[in-house]
């Protein structure tokens, strides 16, 4: 099964060197290896079954028929050991109280564009600072509630961070769904592990939007879903289930004397706290987009009133622009007057003209990103790029530099996934999801994405990239 | 409870009866072409009159033919009342109301469709129909199996039976009237000759032969009409579902049902009342078409005041209709 398992360069997260396992793998390494190609077949098989069966799929849009994919999945799990996993949750903790005490500082006083740590021009030309969040006090003071951080592994083994992802980060239903997969597929392995829990996600959340809704006791709860053609609408509904919360659409909400109330069979009843799954542009109508049919006219003043807590509240999206992340170090030390525990990848801003130069001489050898686009769009792999391909970025970036950052490639590590021919290296990244309430909670792991296709470093679904599920052992 | 959610799980339960009607009366429609194949026109015409879809059929296809009606009935897409059409409808209904319904049934209707799916691109020469009508129907069996043992006894269960037991009710009256017409063209029940078989046929598109040999154990058209309308036990029966919807507006409305203070509810106990106090010589005085028409008319009454009291999103609030997601579904 690994008889063409290759290592080349990059850092593998199961294996030290050919053949030769991590040492906190050895029990593992030795169950893996009773599993015959046949059998993996069969276990995978039985897996898609059940994931279809479920309906744990996605609409494949421009499709007539309405086709649904489910998101493929790889049932060998990547394995963190606790000592591996300590300082990622010590950094995260780390990073989301900074960027939560930035957004703070954002949207009140600007201390820090005062004090010329952040450039202010940059804050203002982004069209993810929201000028209708100057003044406004979340519950709590707390902005970012759900952070799904993208992190990658270098060829040393670091973890370092790729995105922030600060509005409304999507896949933990997946890390939940490919758990129960794993111990179905695998449960002596798994047995044997001492792997920690992730099933608690949801109380968590769920604590998190009671700890910032609008009642002391009792809130009614609702998850804000734009409705069932939204790609993750699996998840909306999955985590209202997982919570025993509402699920509700724009439709189904109305806003009266600054109040928000759901629509039920007998009247209005008050809402107090709102997961929300919209992107601010959509949220309310009457102050961000007028054209928004899926949101809710007049919540964002009920919101100020004070009347409905918001997961997340409206405006961070500016802490999740590409530019301002190159800040991020400079913003921990300034904000907690400590070193960031996680790096960034380095980082050129196009804005800066030394840097732009820099970028443009090296498009061969750089990854260039629009500043706030996601999900894999957007992007140039300069290394894998024609000669066109890169022109054309040039010229956009010369047209329009505070739109780009360019960022080193990093040999993303990979990890031992299935294929036809036995088990091969394909790259990975790590997506913890960190919620913010009364404590800063993070579940063990989080979503492990692979990307499927042979040598590719985009591990993005929207190109083809799978997940697995992770696990993080107990010592 | 959502009123949107309200409106779903009533609608999920109306097409997956709807679905199941439909399969019975092409299984006992299939059985009883076997036995009689040189009156086949009829058959065939009478079927497609009972789901209520003559015109949509006439304009989609050429011929009264086997083929053709299984195509239409049973994988048409473009039938908005074909057996996929409303699986499709239903598991879309259930999609929006995943987090209501337990996870069983999400399942077993999502599990119903992707099988039924599978038969859309094949000639109809070479569908089962005795196959798909099994898979439906135990498949919908499951399904009410599931709602009737993990569903708590709240409104969204209370709203899935209406919407059962109206689609079921409506169903059962069209099937009367449309084979009543058949059965008895001069439409004089004393003196004509009437054929056992094709009532028992009827009887067994709502599957109710077994039931009703047990109540009356011969068949006579008195009887049968008096089985299918005013039976107080047969769970088909056009009373006992308006029975039932009795019951569960009780609970919907926290009114006892002596003392109904919504139009729903005193339109309900209204058309409830009638069923329990007329007997078969007053569906014969006004005629059956005359008497199954008025039936229908008041049951479509009702769907229109259940939407109006519990569905309509602004019934409750003051704002204008444009961020209305009117979703109206489709009657039959």
């Amino acid at each position: 099964m690994f008889a063409d398992y290759a290592i080349k360069g990059m850092w593998d997260e199961f294996f030290k060197s050919p053949g030769i396992p991590h040492e906190h793998l050895g029990q593992i390494w030795k169950d893996l290896q009773r599993v015959s190609n046949q059998e993996y077949t069969r276990l995978h098989n039985e897996a898609v079954n059940t994931l279809v069966r479920s309906g744990i799929t996605f609409l494949v849009y421009g499709d007539e028929q309405g086709s649904e994919k489910i998101m493929p999945f790889d049932l060998i799990p990547r394995i963190l050991k606790a000592a591996e996993w300590a300082p990622i949750e010590k950094g995260l903790i780390q990073r989301i109280t900074a960027l939560n005490l930035f957004i703070d500082d954002l949207y009140h006083e600007q201390k820090i564009l005062r004090d010329n740590i952040v450039p202010r021009q940059l804050i203002l030309s982004s069209s993810t600072f929201r000028k209708e969040c100057i003044g406004l006090d979340p519950p709590k003071g707390i902005w970012i509630h759900v952070t799904g951080t993208d992190l990658i592994r270098d060829n040393r083994g670091n973890f370092l961070v790729l995105e922030d992802n600060l509005r409304c980060p999507s896949g933990v239903s997946y890390v939940l769904e490919n758990r129960d997969l794993v111990k179905r597929a695998f449960p002596t392995m798994f047995e044997h592990a001492g792997v920690l829990p992730v099933e608690n996600y949801p109380d968590l959340l769920f604590d998190t939007l009671e700890y910032i809704s609008a009642r002391a006791d009792r809130p009614r709860l609702a998850v804000l879903t734009p409705g069932v053609y939204n790609s993750a609408y699996f998840e909306h509904s999955f985590l209202a289930r997982k919570m025993g919360i509402e699920l509700v659409q724009g439709q189904d909400l109305v806003v009266e004397d600054d109040k928000v109330y759901v629509k039920t069979i007998s009247g209005l009843e008050q809402v107090d706290g709102l997961y929300r799954r919209i992107d601010d542009d959509f949220l309310d109508p009457l102050v961000f987009r007028p054209d928004s049919y899926i949101g809710v006219p007049g919540l964002m003043e009920a919101y100020k009133k004070g009347n409905i807590g918001l997961a997340n509240a409206p405006g961070t999206g500016i802490a999740d622009d590409k530019a301002v992340y190159a800040y991020v170090p400079e913003i921990i030390r300034y904000y907690l007057q400590q070193d960031p525990i996680l790096e960034n990848v380095p980082t050129y801003l196009c804005d800066r003209e030394s840097e732009r130069d820099f970028v443009l001489q090296n498009l061969d050898k750089l990854v260039v990103k629009a500043v706030n686009e996601s999900g894999g769009y957007g992007m140039l792999m300069g290394h894998q790029a024609t000669k066109e391909q890169r022109d054309a970025f040039a010229e956009k970036i010369k047209k329009n530099p505070r739109m780009y950052i360019a960022q080193s490639v990093v040999e993303l590590s990979q990890a031992p996934t299935y294929t036809p021919d036995g088990f091969q290296g394909r790259r990975v990244d790590l997506r913890p999801y960190v919620l913010y309430g009364k404590d800063i909670r993070i579940i063990p792991g989080g979503l492990t994405r692979v990307a499927l296709k042979p040598g590719s470093l985009v591990v993005n679904s929207s190109q083809g990239g799978g997940s697995k599920d992770t696990w993080v052992l107990s010592c | 409870m959502l009123s949107r959610v309200a409106y779903s799980v009533y609608w999920m339960f109306r097409y997956l009866e709807r679905a199941q009607n439909t399969v019975r009366f092409i299984d006992s429609d299939l059985s009883y072409y076997l036995d009689n194949p040189s009156l086949t026109g009829n058959v065939w015409h009478s079927l497609i009159a009972a789901t209520g879809d003559k015109e949509r059929f006439e304009e989609l296809y050429t011929d009264y033919t086997r083929d053709q009606i299984i195509r239409f009935l049973m994988v048409d897409l473009d039938n908005q009342n074909s057996v996929l059409s409303c699986l499709s409808a239903a598991r879309e209904n259930a999609r929006t109301i995943r987090e209501i319904i337990s996870s069983g049934m999400w399942e077993a209707i999502n599990s119903l469709y992707l099988e039924i799916k599978t038969f859309q691109n094949i000639t109809a020469q070479a569908i089962d129909p005795g196959y798909l009508c099994s898979t439906v129907l135990s498949g919908s069996y499951l399904i009410t199996g599931l709602f009737y043992s993990t569903m708590n006894r709240s409104g969204a269960w209370h709203f899935a039976r209406m919407g059962m037991l109206l689609e079921r009710a409506d169903k059962t009256s069209r099937i009367l009237d449309v084979k009543y017409f058949v059965l008895l063209p001069e439409s004089s029940l004393v003196g004509s000759s009437y054929d056992n078989i094709q009532w028992a046929a009827l009887l067994k598109s709502v599957s109710g032969l077994e039931m009703y040999r047990k109540a009356y154990s011969k068949i006579t058209p008195a009887e049968v009409i008096e089985f299918l309308i005013f039976n107080r036990d047969f769970p088909r029966s056009i009373r006992f579902c308006l029975s039932s919807c009795v019951e569960s507006l009780v609970y919907l409305t926290n009114n006892p049902a002596d003392n109904p203070r919504t139009p729903a509810q005193r339109n309900f106990n209204r058309l409830r009342n009638e069923l329990e106090t007329n007997e078969v010589h007053d569906v014969l005085a006004v005629g059956m078409h005359e008497y199954i028409d008025s039936l229908q008319s008041k049951m479509n009454h009702l769907d229109t005041l259940l939407y109006q009291e519990f569905f309509d999103p602004h019934k409750h609030t003051t704002e204008k209709g444009a961020f209305d997601g009117s979703n109206s579904q489709a009657q039959s």
